[in-house]
């Protein structure tokens, strides 16, 4: 008997943890409707090129860390050689974006 | 071995993901995995940076591109990450049925979005006689969006086999591993979509 | 029923096991059997260009098939021999030294050897099917876009076989450092050959997507009418020489770390004193592996990129001697002051210093962009980088033949024949490339076809060919002892060089589950803190229990055969539309494996304890 309840005193924490993390997912997601909206507002209103491809490039940025982080559970522990990975890959990729945009013609 | 008896509440480790020595490597693996596709979509993106003004005469970004589709199709595959989500977290929960009524959500938007993008390219092939070998912009938008979009093609068929051959099984932990992982790439899909979205359609837009 | 009938059905069961295998092991030892096929035929490929460059405008064989062969000689050596025997003494070795049972995904790794092999037998399937590539082993555009027949279709999907095969095995070899290490082998008490490869395995996974995706794009070029180097069209041919060398560069990397490995255990063992500097090595590898990844456009410094770029590039270059150096110094450390053994494996090693410092300092010289105009396509770049790749990764194999043959065979390789096949080679090697610098500064440049007579080329070009039949006896000479060993050999004890790691606590060849019960380990060099402290052996971390272990598959074999038609469709589909038959059939082949594999449970087996304590020790 009180082993039973104790076991389902564990079920009920780690229930109530996951129901809290999914809380969060949600607001993730909001966030980052919001922010696609944000973008797509910003480009059909058709606001200076100037100023608007930094912000659709900084909104995208924030939205994929959100993937990352929350969706991917990047924040959680044992994700060290996961993100080290990710991250050795993002510079990777900035490398690469700065180079295709800077010095391939000639 | 306890792998192939379905989970119950007794038995449920915090993580049925992880808790095997096979699902951490699959965990890992596809992580490092993911890795290396970062990679190769910035190739992919480098490359559609450096050529896509270069329309040889032909039809140009501003010319193509609509918003409204643009945003229907990110809505459908941002949703289906959030739907995937909830499907992990009943794996958590062990809830098998909702598990699998949520990645069935998934897979129907998946193939919403999928719809979407092959009308869009059969919109611009028929209606703009913009192809693959019009111009070297050409090249690069279509193997860009349609790798992204042959990554959604794998993983759809990938989801799809999991729940046929786990319909009857319950989740244990030989295969809870196997769906998070198919999660995790179906985020990873999403990410480059973001990307797409900003850098090729919104960004083609502006410009 | 005879003796022979035995014998053949033995011989079937031994194909059948490794065609099978998923033994981190045996596919080790298949891919050295692989890759040392491959470096036969590219060093064949090597003599060839030697002899044609023998003499004044000579005529052995035509322009057209010397550029086949040039082509094929990198490579061959760089794709098909280097990467794939280095991968095959990391499978082996590096799993034995972390002290695991196995690789983490032991079918992947099966995948990815075969997938290799199978792109190497496809590339060199072109030299019978109307000739092999012949764009240059950089395949640059657009040279490669026009290149006629089918030769530069064969190395497209040559290359994207074997470079998937190869992303897979890196991917693996990552999780197996992180997560199946013995208990006690804490990241810092990892062996550096152990290092490397875990620094080798992450540059391997960010830069082989780029060749793919190079590959990609030459293979849509040629294959499907898109532009993506086509001028007319917009299209831009800078873009592949980048994709190209983002991958290329850090390859360099890819080979040569893992051969500073092979040296970091040689030189400790037959010195008799821990590695000097270890972190510092540890530090150094990560930090050529960063600089490695910023330095790929030194390739591209008369592309005319701009001063700028060139200039930043030039600085991130020689930025990467500073860790190299280190690591010179510690090797130096290491041995100073030592009880030194000079065998085979350290008569390798001890040659290695010098040599690669030639090649390092050339390679300084050429990093600096202004004077690289100079140096650029002419024979000075090629003795640089057959100086730091022979002198540097291919030293490191035969070193780490001779090194880990007792363990990998059970035999000790002849040291007589060891120590002609090392001076013949080493003195060949130098006679071969050290003249090549000098001819390149007199102007010959690399890739022609032939010279002209009075050039003041004749005598080099002479002795560099002479040269060239010396490192081909030194290999005659390292094969024939191979073969005496397997005959005749001494057989190995567990530990025959008195060593440190754990590769060497267990029996030699290892019983296919390695370890019995995973040992402990209490600190760097694990065996070697066991003698000093009296033990001998490995205090094990564990009760003899069961061990769990992954079945065979052929699956591997049969997804590769699919990905193998497949490739042949594609490349003669360009000529008559029915070939699109192979690649749907080849493909379904490939896809219906992995289905057969996602959907069929596989658990694995497990020895019993009983059959375990029936082994001996």
């Amino acid at each position: 008997m009180t082993e039973n309840t104790s076991t389902n005193k564990i079920n009920s924490f780690q229930k109530e943890k996951n129901k809290d993390e999914m809380r969060k997912q949600i607001i993730t997601f909001a966030l980052m409707i919001f922010f696609t909206m944000i973008a797509f507002f910003a480009v059909g209103m058709g606001i200076s090129s100037m100023f608007v491809i930094p912000l659709i490039l900084i909104l995208a940025i924030v939205q994929v860390g959100f993937q990352f982080y929350y969706f991917m559970h990047m924040k959680d522990k044992g994700h060290e050689f996961p993100a080290l990975l990710i991250f050795g890959g993002i510079w990777v990729t900035f490398l690469v974006g700065v180079t295709f945009v800077t010095i391939i013609w000639w | 071995m306890s792998h192939d008896h379905s989970l119950n509440p007794k038995t449920m480790p915090e993580d049925p993901a992880k808790a095997t020595m096979e699902g951490k490597h699959k965990f890992l693996g596809l992580w490092f995995f993911l890795g290396g596709e970062t990679v190769l979509f910035a190739c992919f993106f480098g490359t559609y940076l450096a050529l896509r003004n270069s329309t040889a005469g032909g039809p140009t970004s501003q010319d193509l591109f609509g918003l409204d589709l643009v945003f229907l199709m990110t809505v459908l595959l941002l949703t289906s990450s959030l739907t995937s989500v909830y499907a992990m977290y009943h794996m958590k929960n062990n809830d098998f049925k909702k598990m699998m009524l949520w990645l069935g959500i998934t897979a129907l938007l998946g193939f919403g979005f999928l719809a979407l993008e092959i009308y869009e390219f059969a919109h611009y092939i028929s209606d703009y006689g913009f192809t693959f070998r019009s111009s070297a912009f050409g090249s690069a938008f279509y193997t860009l969006v349609g790798f992204h979009g042959g990554h959604v093609v794998f993983g759809l068929s990938w989801l799809i086999a999991l729940m046929v051959r786990n319909a009857k099984r319950g989740l244990n932990l030989y295969n809870a591993p196997k769906f998070n992982t198919f999660a995790l790439y179906w985020h990873f899909i999403d990410v480059v979509w973001v990307f797409i979205f900003t850098v090729v359609y919104l960004m083609g837009m502006v410009s | 029923m005879s003796n022979a009938a035995t014998q053949k059905r033995a011989l079937s069961a031994v194909l059948w096991d490794y065609l099978t295998t998923v033994d981190h092991k045996k596919v080790g030892i298949l891919y050295l059997i692989g890759g040392g096929f491959f470096f036969l035929l590219g060093g064949l490929e090597a003599l060839i260009i030697r002899i044609q460059l023998i003499k004044p405008e000579n005529d052995f064989i035509s322009a057209g098939l010397y550029n086949e062969m040039i082509t094929m000689h990198g490579t061959t050596m760089i794709f098909l021999a280097a990467t794939p025997l280095l991968f095959g003494l990391m499978n082996y070795i590096m799993p034995l030294q972390i002290g695991a049972r196995d690789v983490a995904f032991p079918f992947l790794n099966a995948l990815g050897f075969w997938l290799f092999f199978s792109g190497g037998i496809l590339l060199n399937c072109s030299w019978f099917l109307g000739g092999a590539p012949d764009a240059g082993w950089t395949a640059y555009a657009p040279l490669s876009i026009q290149s006629p027949g089918h030769g530069t279709d064969f190395y497209v999907m040559g290359l994207q076989l074997s470079g998937a095969g190869t992303l897979m095995s890196g991917i693996n070899f990552l999780v197996t450092i992180v997560s199946m290490r013995a208990p006690g082998m804490t990241y810092m008490r990892m062996p550096l050959f152990t290092w490397t490869t875990f620094v080798t395995s992450v540059l391997t996974l960010f830069a082989f997507p780029a060749l793919t995706v190079g590959l990609f794009l030459l293979m849509f070029d040629r294959m499907f009418g898109s532009a993506f180097f086509d001028v007319a069209l917009g299209g831009n041919s800078v873009i592949w020489q980048h994709l190209f060398w983002i991958f290329g560069h850090p390859e360099v990397y890819i080979l040569i770390l893992p051969a500073f490995g092979v040296f970091s255990e040689i030189l400790p063992t037959f010195s008799k004193k821990r590695l000097f500097g270890y972190s510092a090595m540890v530090f150094a590898t990560f930090l050529i592996a960063f600089l490695g990844f910023m330095v790929w456009a030194h390739h591209m410094f008369t592309v005319g990129l701009g001063p700028v770029a060139n200039s930043i590039f030039a600085v991130a270059t020689m930025a990467i001697a500073v860790p190299t150096g280190i690591k010179i110094f510690n090797w130096l450390f290491t041995m100073w002051g030592g009880s030194i053994v000079i065998n085979s494996a350290m008569l390798w090693a001890l040659a290695f210093i010098p040599s690669f410092t030639i090649g390092g300092m050339t390679g300084v010289m050429l990093g600096s962009n202004v004077a690289d105009y100079q140096y650029h396509d002419s024979y000075f770049v090629v003795a640089h980088f057959h100086y730091v790749i022979v002198g540097g990764v291919v030293f490191a194999l035969l070193a780490a033949c001779h090194y880990w043959w007792p363990k990998m065979f059970g035999r000790i390789l002849h040291e007589g024949m060891g120590k002609l096949a090392f001076w013949t080679f080493f003195i060949g090697f130098h006679l071969t490339f050290f003249i090549q610098h000098f001819l390149g500064l007199m102007g010959m440049p690399r890739r022609y076809w032939v010279f002209l007579e009075n050039q003041g080329l004749d005598t080099g070009n002479l002795i560099s060919t002479i040269g060239a039949f010396f490192m081909t006896f030194g290999t005659l000479v390292f094969l024939v002892n191979i073969v005496y060993t397997a005959i005749k050999g001494e057989k190995a004890p567990a530990d025959p060089w008195d060593a440190r790691t754990l590769e060497w606590t267990i029996a030699s060849p290892p019983a296919f589950y390695n370890f019995k019960q995973l040992p402990l380990v209490r600190g760097l060099d694990p065996l070697w803190i066991e003698k000093t402290e009296g033990n001998g052996k490995m205090t094990p971390a564990e009760p003899l229990d069961e061990i769990h272990m992954p079945n065979g598959s052929i699956l591997p074999l049969i997804m590769t055969v699919g990905f193998f038609t497949a490739s042949f469709g594609f490349i003669y589909q360009t000529d008559h539309k029915a070939w699109l038959i192979a690649v749907y059939a080849g493909m379904a082949l490939a896809i219906g494996c992995m289905v057969i594999r996602s959907l069929k449970d596989d658990h694995g087996f497990h020895i019993s304890k009983e059959e375990l304590e029936r082994e001996a020790d």
